[in-house]
């Protein structure tokens, strides 16, 4: 999709070579039809920012719920020339982004990074990276649940007529309901949206601390729900709003701690027990974010502590 | 120092050859051909076939064999090699009338023309585990050969319609309007399953459904959760003819006989304004042997039909988004084991959530 040269300054090894696709399967293991029949349903989705459009899941050689959505999305996007990433909880090391990344590098032979800013395609679970994207980058998400109402209304052939007709009541009275009980909203992730002013949508489960994010990004946000059979979008530059109400604005997540590996204060960080005693550390989910800045000079509090190992 | 967790690598090739080593046991015992799978498992294969949706033996063995003899997990890896296999075209319907029969019983009448066939069934065998099998014994000796079963054996509900006492089996049913047959049928494995969905698209998605969903919601509907008592009209297995039409022949010509297990139920109407007192049927088809899962397909297929029927839809048997989005196991199965892939982020986010609300709770003077 993205033609442009690969800088390989920065951190050392961060793009992995191409190497040769599996031979046994077509490239990046859709067939050439099915790509089709996905980029026609993607196009949908670009033109109707937001709307859930249906589509003709494939079983993927991974199972449904493990990102399938994103999988096929990513199998009907990508070419020769892109530079895939897959991140899960935002680093490229946690179990399932290393299979995903393992599966498109043997289905494509596309080179792989780590790094968000040489990456032309980067596949996502449950975070956007903390490096701004820019345009021409296309952020693939995988989703479970594509239904931002089906709490309140598991009955889908219900929900697309709620939709047809902008009536989300529900969704507001619900918000409403956890003001009243428990004076805030209790939407900790999968925070709903409302994308250009018209569809509410789920962002699939980010973090709320991500929902920002999504507001007027450069890149081209697509997501794949393949358990579901649905794919939504929004286009760049696209506004996404947080649902929330004039008297109780949208509000993310803060700490009363920096990263303790790189000393950022301004990203979305994990909580790390690291003794049978307790004690916690808060590291950056994002480890590209977090590997950049120490590679830069910066260091946080574990760094160095008396006693440490090197 | 802190060191984040690295080595997801590493660990998932370690965790593959572990499994192949569990896999594959003593290697002091023999090692299991895939002609022994399909010859003596056979029944497991043909579950296998029917919720993998591919009739192909050597590859469902091919499946069980790698999946360690867990079904579920031999039907992904059919399915997800399915979906790399090219389409050539469209089977025309299964003429089930012309079955060359190895098992054909009724439970609505006595006797009936073509008389019932038993077959290799292991419903009168007594359970008692033998021990003969353990110690390797051979098998019984066959048979003298049997009378030959007729060529044609009518199927029972066509002998009720000739007295017009079930419905008439409409193919219109099975398409968008009763004018026009449909030129291509819906196929759940390129479109998605849209609400309300046509009887084929429910019989296709019932097709490739869990056993064990069906036969439980199926059970549910003989307890009263839906109200229709049926009877086994017909349960006939054995060998059928695939003919397709090739676009450039523009005749039918014959592909081969797969195996199936077809059954009928047939369930009392008391009938509406429009349409007298009648028998109703609910219909179920396997590949092979599957005649728990054609039965219980049978008795969630007539549920279904509740809302055509103008019957109230009280129970969850009867509740079509319900019962056919819950039911394939590879989106079953797939989305309740996805719980073991990290959620740190989203755990942290509730964390952090919960501990303020706790703080909030003391402040206002809440219990300790």
């Amino acid at each position: 999709m993205n033609t442009e040269t690969v800088h390989t300054t920065g951190a050392p090894l961060a793009v992995a070579p191409a190497q040769s696709a599996d031979s046994d399967y077509n490239f990046a293991f859709l067939d050439e039809q099915t790509k089709r029949h996905i980029r026609r349903a993607l196009l949908k989705a670009v033109a109707v920012p937001g709307y859930q459009v249906p589509f003709g899941s494939r079983e993927m050689p991974l199972p449904y719920g493990w990102g399938t959505g994103g999988i096929q999305v990513t199998a009907a996007v990508i070419g020769c020339s892109d530079v895939l990433k897959v991140i899960d909880q935002g680093a490229d090391g946690t179990v399932n982004a290393v299979n995903i990344r393992r599966f498109f590098a043997r289905m494509t032979g596309v080179q792989t990074t780590t790094a968000t800013e040489k990456a032309t395609l980067v596949q996502t679970r449950h975070r956007i990276p903390e490096t701004p994207l820019r345009e021409g980058q296309i952020l693939v998400y995988q989703v479970p649940q594509p239904e931002p109402l089906f709490r309140l209304e598991p009955r889908r052939a219900q929900t697309v007529k709620l939709h047809a007709l902008a009536e989300y009541g529900l969704m507001s009275v619900r918000l409403y309901e956890d003001i009243a009980h428990l004076g805030a909203i209790a939407r900790t992730y999968d925070y709903p949206v409302r994308v250009n002013g018209r569809y509410v949508m789920s962002p699939s489960p980010i973090p709320k601390f991500d929902n920002p994010k999504m507001h007027l990004n450069p890149a081209l946000q697509l997501f794949g729900a393949g358990r579901e059979k649905r794919l939504y979008a929004v286009p760049p530059y696209t506004s996404v709003e947080s649902l929330a109400f004039e008297d109780h604005p949208f509000e993310v997540q803060r700490w009363d701690h920096a990263c303790a590996l790189c000393g950022a204060g301004d990203s979305f960080l994990d909580e790390v027990i690291v003794d049978n005693a307790g004690r916690r550390l808060y590291v950056c989910s994002d480890s590209d974010h977090c590997q950049s800045r120490q590679q830069a000079g910066h260091t946080g509090s574990a760094v160095g502590e008396p006693g440490s190992q090197p | 120092m802190y060191v984040s967790v690295k080595g997801g690598e590493a660990a998932i090739e370690n965790s593959w050859r572990l499994l192949a080593q569990a896999r594959r046991g003593d290697p002091a015992q023999p090692e299991l051909g895939l002609d022994t799978i399909a010859q003596q498992l056979r029944l497991a294969v043909h579950r296998v076939m029917t919720e993998g949706s591919l009739y192909d033996t050597e590859l469902a063995a091919l499946a069980i064999k790698q999946a360690s003899g867990d079904v579920f997990e031999a039907v992904f890896l059919l399915r997800a090699y399915r979906t790399t296999l090219p389409r050539f075209g469209y089977a025309l319907p299964l003429d089930t009338g012309a079955m060359h029969i190895r098992r054909r019983i009724s439970a609505a009448f006595k006797d009936l023309p073509g008389g019932q066939v038993l077959g290799p069934t292991p419903d009168y065998t007594q359970r008692l585990l033998d021990f003969a099998l353990a110690a390797g014994g051979e098998p019984p000796a066959p048979l003298p050969p049997a009378p030959a079963v007729a060529a044609h054996m009518p199927r029972v509900l066509e002998l009720l319609n000739l007295e017009g006492l079930i419905e008439a089996e409409r193919p219109a049913n099975l398409g968008a309007d009763a004018s026009s047959q449909p030129t291509e049928p819906t196929d759940l494995t390129r479109e998605p399953l849209a609400f309300p969905a046509t009887r084929a698209a429910r019989l296709q998605s019932l097709a490739r459904a869990d056993e064990g969903w069906l036969l439980a919601l199926g059970y549910s509907t003989q307890r009263g959760y839906a109200n229709n008592h049926p009877f086994a009209g017909e349960i006939r297995m054995g060998d059928v003819v695939v003919e397709m039409v090739p676009e450039e022949l523009g005749f039918a010509i014959d592909i081969g006989d797969i195996s199936v297990t077809e059954c009928q139920m047939i369930n009392q109407f008391s009938g509406s304004r429009e349409v007298p007192p009648q028998f109703t049927q609910g219909y179920g088809l396997a590949f092979g042997e599957c005649e728990r899962k054609a039965m219980s397909m049978a008795l969630v297929d007539r549920a279904l039909r509740a809302r055509e029927l103008g019957e109230p839809p009280v129970a969850p048997a009867q509740d079509e988004e319900f019962v056919l989005s819950h039911g394939d196991s590879l989106e079953s199965s797939g989305f309740v084991q996805h719980l073991k892939l990290p959620h740190y982020v989203d755990f942290q986010s509730e964390l952090e959530l919960v501990r303020r609300l706790r703080q909030a709770h003391r402040a206002e003077g809440g219990a300790a």
